[in-house]
């Protein structure tokens, strides 16, 4: 249903159209009963606030020299979250570097994304007990892991799809094209989650395709596409409860093209006022903010007040901040770790250059 | 008249002139345009030069390298950026199948003045996968030249002669040394010829070689070691590492007898490996020690908690000096 309405709306309206179930002025377009309950709503706000207050923790420690390059994300909270509440917990998911309040809704540590832009190698670890990939930096290559894995639940008959995050950039990429073509010629349990931030870096998506949406490039693989309002938390939410559906149905691969705006800079080594007018921007998009509107859904349907909302901004905080003070405190990483894991059983040569490193070490500390 | 440029500057300098001195070149590659690059080597070159001459490409690096292809077969002077080195993989089909022998195989018929510019190796706290030096699979392809300065007026030099050169160039920018120092660099349009090694210290001791961002390491573990111990090194900046400038390296390992090759790539089959293999194809005799490596190890570049540690320091290419010395 949702997937047909919005292709019909794809095809007929011009530009910021998309699938909707929640306004900006928190009112609902279409029902949600029996996809959505309270506690759902509720838990789902919860999150994004958890998300937002976390990503803007991480950006001051950047600053303060605690941690490094990072890759923000507010204003991408109800893409992420609404995306990844969907899912069950054997479904695999495949995320890039942006997609910290996804993973972390999904159970990751907040831990382990500190010690990741902390530059330590424990930070890589994805989360195994929820199907967690590490994030992917090369832009688009996850795509097609996520078609492999979904190729394997296939063929073992396992009730889990697979998901794959990613930016409106990464869309120019071929292996985008592959995963398309690879999903749609065997049907893959897969779903292909676009955040169409407008922006890759500095390059807006006019200049970085000349397709009108990302959803519409389903069609040339003849397989589902959805534009939805990605800072819509129910509307990516129940866009990717159907797409899941279908997938476990043998229906195949869905591209999911959730429309959002990132508020900040790229990563913290970036400057946004460079390339586009931040204050129109802003102004525009914070009127279509994922958490106000949301807040104000909960508002009017008296499920939420003033003093839960104070009380989750307290637990907030105390939460991130003794996750970072735990990651803070940790000692630094061994230099030896970099040796581990190369593979299975090291080879002489790795195994002789960590005892020189070793070596070295040892007596660079008897100098000091 | 000179200008004190760091590296950054000195490349934005060299690629702002051949943009002024010639039609034909023109600039491509991920948010070069607006952005100015995400080190800036290309700022304020879009306003100067319009978007056909300075183009914003999609996040696509085979489009990128193949279209530099098509560009260059058709009357135009590309030069691609890459934005990191470790993300010119997905265009490394266009680079070793088709850009280094197109030449050669369509018998010269056919030829690729382009160049490929990117940032290389480690040392700036980047994100994983931000730190590679992979140089060595490009000497791995005929074809190609390979070019790192280490210097802002090597830089210059070299990029205008790459942008010159009738052949494909990869034009390897170590990040790490990008802003750190700068020096005197003419304001005029001028060549550092590709293939040529340059002698930075002379030295009678023991022979070191390096590239890039190693450079300022080994300058420095020469000078402490001769203060420290009175052996003098001669120490040579490659510049080029494909084609190999031979006769430079090996008149200097006749002279010196041993040799140090300091690099942040990974050990294994590297460039040092091949700096290894020509000495002892050509200057074996001369030699009183064997040929020491200081690379980076053998592992994945660690994220960069370690990444001090993975990178030879001062301290190790002293010690590789010391035990080439008595040995
Ligand atoms: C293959 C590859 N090329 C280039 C880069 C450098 N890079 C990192 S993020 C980025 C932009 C990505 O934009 P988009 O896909 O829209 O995702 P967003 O960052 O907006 O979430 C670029 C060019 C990379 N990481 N990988």
């Amino acid at each position: 249903m949702i997937i047909e309405e919005s292709l019909r709306r794809i095809s007929s309206e011009p530009h910021e159209d998309f699938y909707q179930v929640l306004t900006p002025e928190g009112e609902l377009l279409i029902p949600i009963d029996g996809m959505i309950d309270n506690s759902l709503a509720v838990g789902m706000y919860r999150h994004m606030v958890y998300a937002r207050t976390f990503d803007r923790k991480c950006i001051s420690l950047q600053r303060q020299g605690r941690m490094g390059t990072y890759a923000p994300f507010e204003g991408q909270e109800a893409a992420q979250i609404g995306s990844v509440l969907a899912l069950s917990d054997d479904d695999w998911m495949f995320p890039s570097y942006r997609e910290h309040a996804a993973t972390v809704t999904r159970g990751q540590p907040l831990q382990t994304v500190i010690r990741y832009w902390k530059g330590r190698l424990d930070g890589g670890v994805g989360y195994r007990e929820k199907h967690i990939l590490p994030p992917s930096v090369p832009i688009a290559t996850h795509l097609l892991h996520a078609v492999g894995a979904a190729w394997a639940s296939r063929i073992r008959h396992e009730a889990a799809v697979s998901i794959a995050y990613f930016g409106d950039g990464a869309t120019s990429e071929g292996d985008f094209h592959e995963s398309l073509n690879f999903a749609g010629v065997n049907r893959l349990p897969v779903i292909f989650l676009c955040q169409n931030n407008g922006y890759a870096i500095s390059v807006p998506f006019n200049k970085q395709s000349s397709s009108r949406t990302i959803a519409q490039r389903a069609s040339a693989y003849d397989i589902e596409g959805i534009r939805v309002d990605g800072n819509d938390v129910f509307g990516v939410y129940m866009a990717v409860s159907e797409a899941r559906k279908r997938a476990l149905e043998g229906q195949g691969p869905t591209l999911v093209e959730a429309v959002t705006f990132r508020y900040g800079a790229h990563t913290t080594a970036d400057d946004p006022k460079k390339y586009r007018d931040q204050e129109e921007l802003l102004a525009k998009w914070r009127k279509r903010d994922p958490i106000h509107r949301l807040r104000r859904f909960l508002e009017r349907e008296d499920l939420w007040d003033e003093r839960q909302e104070s009380q989750l901004a307290a637990d907030c905080t105390e939460q991130i901040d003794q996750a970072i003070s735990e990651v803070l405190s940790l000692p630094p990483e061994q230099p030896e770790a970099m040796f581990e894991h190369v593979y299975a059983e090291a080879p002489w040569h790795i195994a002789e250059q960590r005892e020189e490193l070793n070596r070295i070490l040892r007596k660079d500390g008897m100098q000091s | 008249m000179t200008q004190k440029l760091n590296i950054i500057q000195a490349i934005t300098q060299a690629l702002d002139q051949k943009l002024a001195d010639d039609r034909r070149v023109m600039l491509l590659g991920e948010d070069i345009g607006t952005n100015g690059g995400v080190f800036r080597a290309t700022d304020g070159l879009l306003e100067k030069y319009g978007a056909d001459r300075v183009a914003d490409t999609p996040l696509a690096e085979s489009g990128i390298v193949g279209s530099t292809i098509g560009l260059a077969l058709n009357g135009m002077i590309p030069v691609a950026e890459i934005q990191f080195l470790a993300f010119l993989y997905p265009g490394l089909e266009q680079v070793l199948s088709h850009a280094a022998r197109m030449r050669h195989r369509s018998r010269g018929e056919y030829t690729l003045p382009m160049v490929i510019r990117t940032p290389y190796g480690a040392g700036i706290r980047g994100p994983e996968l931000h730190s590679e030096s992979v140089e060595a699979f490009f000497a791995q392809t005929p074809g190609l030249k390979v070019v790192v300065p280490s210097t802002p007026y090597d830089a210059k030099g070299l990029l205008i002669s790459a942008i010159e050169d009738p052949d494909p160039v990869l034009f390897l920018e170590p990040t790490k040394i990008y802003r750190s120092f700068r020096e005197d660099v003419p304001e005029m349009l001028y060549r550092v010829p590709i293939g040529k090694a340059k002698v930075v210290q002379e030295g009678s001791d023991i022979s070191i070689f390096a590239w890039g961002a190693m450079m300022p390491v080994a300058v420095s573990a020469a000078k402490q070691i001769e203060e420290e111990r009175g052996w003098t090194c001669d120490v040579i900046d490659l510049r080029t590492i494909y084609p190999l400038d031979r006769d430079c390296i090996i008149e200097s390992v006749k002279k010196t007898g041993r040799a140090v090759v300091v690099q942040e790539a990974h050990k294994t089959a590297s460039m040092g490996a091949e700096l290894v293999s020509l000495i002892n194809d050509e200057a074996l005799m001369y030699l009183r020690a064997p040929v020491k490596r200081i690379s980076g190890f053998d592992v994945p570049v660690p994220l960069f908690a370690l990444e001090d540690d993975y990178m030879p320091t001062t301290a190790r290419v002293k010690a590789g000096i010391a035990e080439t010395m008595l040995f």
